[in-house]
């Protein structure tokens, strides 16, 4: 039975992770990372690791995809203003 | 010359695949039920009174090693505050306040006061149960930024005096340094967890030093989390650079 979690867990990671690598938009990247960081979290939890798996909902489904996403905002931002003056 | 590179590649990184290959020879089974660190990890954490064996090692047996983490994190942040600050081309422009979508805002202000009790939950009970500072502090920090979803980002500032968080994360790295260096002066060792009595087993007070290191951090991951996603808002939102001064 928990042999057969793992097996789907990890399935679920490796897809979601190369769904990530696939993304070429870096907004949309963030929104695909957050979700593989929730299933990493599932993956962790499986593996009797509650604890890290806290910390990987926190940081990487939460903390890391919100951060690229400010910087994605800025730069596009800064592109957009680039072109009005000129 | 780039023929001695490669070689110089191959050979490091066969000195590393024939250590890691030792190294791997040598490990317990995977998934067992027992592991010879295990055993005295969990021997250790009971012996000291502390329900979640891996606080005991984060902030008991292994205290040490949460202090070069915690100082990581705080070089970090350092580091980001310093880069994204606000430089002589740039200026504040306050942004326009615009609607947000009700559902949006319903959802957000509902789920912040449950966010931030559960990560106030998770940093109290690190010793208890799974979590602790580490985890609770990202959950409580990311928690109030959803009034930046939910309201918009003036509202966040209010919430949110910098320099109260600033302080806040010295402080709470200096608590830490504090009570280990209370064991060296009590006459035991740094980051010994000598100096309190043990309390009783899984109640909030057991464990001796540990709920208290577990607080500090917690406090320190929480202020480091706004104050580094504050510089990055900051710079998402608000700093423009100067029109005609931009790189080129």
């Amino acid at each position: 039975m928990s042999d057969a979690l793992t097996v789907v867990v990890l399935l679920l990671v490796a897809g979601s992770a190369t769904a990530t690598v696939a993304q070429r938009d870096p907004a949309r990247q963030a929104l695909v990372l957050s979700f593989l960081g929730v299933l990493l979290a599932a993956l962790f939890t499986v593996f009797q690791a509650p604890d890290v798996g806290l910390s990987q909902l926190a940081v990487g489904s939460v903390l890391t995809p919100l951060l690229i996403m400010l910087s994605v905002r800025k730069v596009r931002r800064r592109a957009r203003s680039e072109e009005g003056t000129e | 010359m780039s023929r001695l590179r490669l070689w110089l590649l191959a050979v490091g990184g066969a000195g590393l695949a024939a250590l890691l290959a030792a190294a791997c020879l040598e490990l317990p089974g995977f998934g067992g039920s027992r592991h010879p660190y295990g055993d005295r990890a969990v021997h250790a954490s009971l012996s000291r009174h502390t329900a979640n064996t891996i606080a005991s090692v984060n902030f008991d047996q292994r205290a040490y090693d949460t202090l070069g983490e915690m100082s990581i994190l705080f070089a970090a942040v350092l580091g980001c505050v310093v880069l994204l600050r606000e430089a002589r081309d740039e200026h504040r422009a306050r942004p326009e306040p615009t609607d947000v979508a009700r559902p949006v805002r319903r959802y957000a202000l509902l789920v912040l006061p449950v966010a931030l009790v559960t990560g106030l939950y998770v940093i109290a009970h690190g010793q208890l149960s799974p979590g602790g500072g580490f985890q609770g502090g990202v959950v409580a920090a990311t928690a109030l930024h959803l009034l930046y979803l939910g309201a918009d980002y003036h509202a966040l500032e209010r919430v949110r005096p910098l320099g109260v968080y600033e302080t806040t994360d010295a402080l709470a790295v200096s608590s830490y340094l504090a009570l280990g260096a209370a064991g060296v002066l009590a006459g035991t060792a740094f980051l010994a967890n000598t100096l309190l009595p043990y309390g009783t087993f899984n109640t909030l007070s057991s464990g001796g030093a540990v709920p208290l290191l577990n607080a500090a951090v917690g406090m320190e991951v929480a202020s480091a989390v706004v104050v580094l996603l504050a510089h990055f808002l900051d710079q998402a939102v608000e700093i423009e650079e100067e029109p005609g001064r931009g790189t080129p």
